[in-house]
């Protein structure tokens, strides 16, 4: 098609872009480096703000999980100034890309690293095994490491609050949840929002939707109108985006807000929200790695530290419902309310929690089975 | 009964984005181009439609919008294809790609924001029948539309002067040329076509039924539309078949969990992909009425000969 002269221009042309290409490339890596060297080579005092980044597995604007984990670290910016240079890195999803961005993270002088999901585990365990001077923190998982930490919260909390709310509302006795991955921590949050109902009206049932993803709108709304369609007037869910709680409006059914306020989503549904506020716990282990006292633990905050919370409860909920939210808060806050108090007995009809018996931390990972109450059976494999 | 009901209106509310872009998609791979690039139209489409509603508070211009945006990556796309001659599967994809891309760029301040009040739908008297009036007549017009488009381009494609010359490009377009037809001009008609259904398939889905903006919302729908095409035969009345049996069989898996029913999600989930490829496949299994309604020339390049 070309002739020989006009194919080796087209060659060394087609080189040439390649070549500038692959030098654009290049140029990247050194750029982050710049900005640091920079701020090192500022007049000696202030020091050079310390690194941390946070890694999340959704978008910033889905006004749930994701947006509740930002707020903290504007809340870590907000306390510290200067001090302290955070970055972000959204939508991540679970897996390769995922150990990819923590070694970036890593590799660009960042001193300690947040991964906000429970599948960023594994590539985190691994990473941090390669740099050993940064502080590594994953939260709602189990692994640690002695550069890694886990911390969690109490989702069952707001779970179990927003059940004896939903006890009083529904008017159909059936409750519905639109959960995501059979983990321990969505079942943990099944069973206390129909713990919380039935301790209102013990004839409560549950329904259950699984939709295998952490936050894929189209698909909540139709898991929510199936369960509509199947009788539950009162939705909670454990997915990420407002699409629930959009479509109990849509049914004039209600729903609660999950991990931020979603009350301006949905004004005739939402009967309250279920938040999460990382803040102070964000605080607390910038400084911890700020001053040198972190260690590797384990922190479980909930109500009591401030950091769940059921908030923006409609007023159309009745007054007993309120009260006793507000009891149960009390309780929740002095230590002397726990939402796992037996009898718990499951779905078979084996007995969980004697009566009386206090959950312990170790119990509530475990948790791998419905409470009775809970139609069907929980899907195996994760 | 009343759960059959609304599973037969939410079957009928979830297949109706996938009736309109396996129509578009349709029209143009019956005039034998084929645009992998539906994914990143509908995406587009989403997102235009998902600020035209948010600024302008009306669906109707927001599905303007939508069907505009999918015309003109369809426009864009034709004229790589038709007159540049790329290689259609190619193009395509990269359609696709970039539509995913840009609609995340576009949409990034529009997510987490939300549209007005949600409006009930239902057809006057129709609507109170017993059983049927829940299951069929309390949608969005666009699903009526959608199921009159699928006759209507059954009729044109098979009983029109016009849709007889779509069709003999999309088997030959040689001949068709040499009798005097501008067959690149229908072609490009035919993607256009295609790209404004595909459009109005994606703002329906972010104004309609999430309705949120998030990026990619369509989940891959363009890409089962993409691939109902070719089950259902190019065949009208087959896409919409396929498009209800993957709506219905989705809303009737998340029914079965929510009843309590033993098998594994997981397995539910993959139901609907499993159930649309396997009726599909069985209606269609005679060789010699696939060689009849596959358009013969489809995914060629052609050069005309003059």
């Amino acid at each position: 098609m070309f002739s020989p002269a006009k194919r080796s221009w087209l060659k060394v042309l087609a080189f040439a872009a390649v070549a500038a290409l692959a030098a654009c490339g290049k140029e990247e890596p050194p750029k982050p480096a710049a900005p640091a060297a920079a701020d090192a080579k500022a007049p000696a005092p202030p020091a050079e703000p310390f690194k941390a980044a946070w890694m999340y597995v959704g978008p910033v604007g889905d006004a749930g999980w994701t947006f509740a984990h930002d707020q903290g670290r504007k809340a870590v910016e907000a306390e510290l100034g200067a001090k302290v240079k955070t970055t972000f890195v959204e939508k991540v999803p679970e897996g390769a890309d995922a150990e990819r961005v923590i070694r970036d993270l890593a590799a660009q002088g960042n001193k300690i690293i947040f991964a906000t999901s429970f599948g960023f585990m594994e590539p985190m365990l691994k990473v941090a095994a390669e740099f050993p001077n940064v502080k590594f923190e994953h939260a709602t998982g189990y692994k640690t490491a002695p550069n890694m930490r886990i911390y969690d919260a109490k989702f069952y909390e707001d779970a179990f609050l927003a059940g004896v709310i939903a006890g009083h509302t529904s008017k159909t006795g059936t409750l519905g949840f639109v959960a995501s991955f059979p983990i321990p921590e969505v079942l943990r949050n099944i069973n206390a929002f129909t713990l919380g109902a039935q301790s209102v009206n013990p004839k409560i049932k549950t329904r259950v939707v699984w939709v295998n993803t952490w936050f894929d709108p189209p698909k909540e709304s139709e898991a929510a109108q199936s369960l509509i369609n199947g009788g539950a007037d009162v939705l909670l869910q454990n997915t990420d985006s407002t699409a629930v709680l959009q479509t109990a409006e849509k049914n004039g059914k209600f729903a609660f807000g999950w991990d931020s306020d979603m009350s301006g989503f949905a004004p005739k549904a939402h009967l309250g929200s279920a938040i999460v506020d990382w803040s102070n716990y964000y605080k607390k282990a910038v400084k911890d790695a700020m001053e040198g006292t972190w260690k590797t633990e384990r922190t479980v905050w909930g109500v009591k530290e401030g950091q769940n919370d059921l908030v923006k409860i409609a007023d159309g909920v009745p007054e007993e419902a309120k009260k006793k939210v507000a009891e149960i808060k009390a309780g929740m806050k002095a230590g002397t309310f726990e939402v796992f108090t037996g009898p718990v007995v499951d779905t078979d009809g084996k007995e969980r929690l004697a009566k009386d018996a206090k959950a312990d931390q170790e119990w509530k990972d475990k948790v791998d089975f419905y409470v009775r109450g809970v139609e069907g059976k929980v899907p195996t494999g994760k | 009964m009343n759960e059959i009901a609304l599973l037969i209106a939410a079957t009928i509310a979830a297949g109706t984005p996938l009736v309109l872009a396996g129509l578009g998609l349709l029209i143009n791979e019956k005039a034998g181009v084929l645009n992998l690039g539906a994914e990143g139209m509908m995406l587009v489409a989403a997102i235009a439609g998902f600020a035209a509603a948010f600024h302008s508070g009306n669906q109707w211009i927001a599905f303007g919008a939508g069907a505009a945006a999918g015309m003109i990556l369809a426009a864009g796309f034709g004229v790589l294809v038709i007159w540049l001659n790329t290689n259609q599967y190619a193009t395509g994809l990269a359609l696709s790609l970039f539509g995913f891309g840009f609609s995340a760029f576009v949409g990034v301040e529009y997510v987490g924001k939300k549209l007005g009040e949600h409006v009930q739908y239902a057809v006057p008297f129709l609507a109170d029948l017993p059983f049927l009036g829940p299951a069929l007549f309390k949608q969005h017009p666009l699903a009526y539309v959608a199921m009159a488009l699928a006759a209507a381009l059954a009729w044109f494609l098979y009983r029109s002067r016009q849709g007889l010359v779509l069709r003999s490009i999309g088997e030959s377009p040689d001949s068709a040329h040499s009798l005097g037809y501008g067959v690149r001009w229908i072609r490009l008609a035919a993607v256009v076509a295609g790209g404004a259904l595909c459009g109005v398939a994606g703002a329906f889905l972010s104004v309609v039924y999430a309705p949120l903006w998030v990026e990619g919302l369509t989940a891959g729908r363009g890409w089962i539309a993409l691939a109902l095409t070719p089950f259902a035969t190019w065949r009208p009345a087959r896409v919409l078949l396929g498009a209800y049996l993957f709506g219905g069989v989705t809303m009737l898996q998340f029914s079965l969990q929510g009843a309590g029913v033993q098998i594994a999600s997981q397995f539910l989930s993959m139901l609907p992909y499993l159930a649309t490829i396997v009726v599909l496949a069985l209606i269609s299994r005679n060789p010699a009425w696939i060689r009849i309604n596959m358009p013969a020339s489809l995914g060629k390049p052609f050069h005309p000969s003059s």
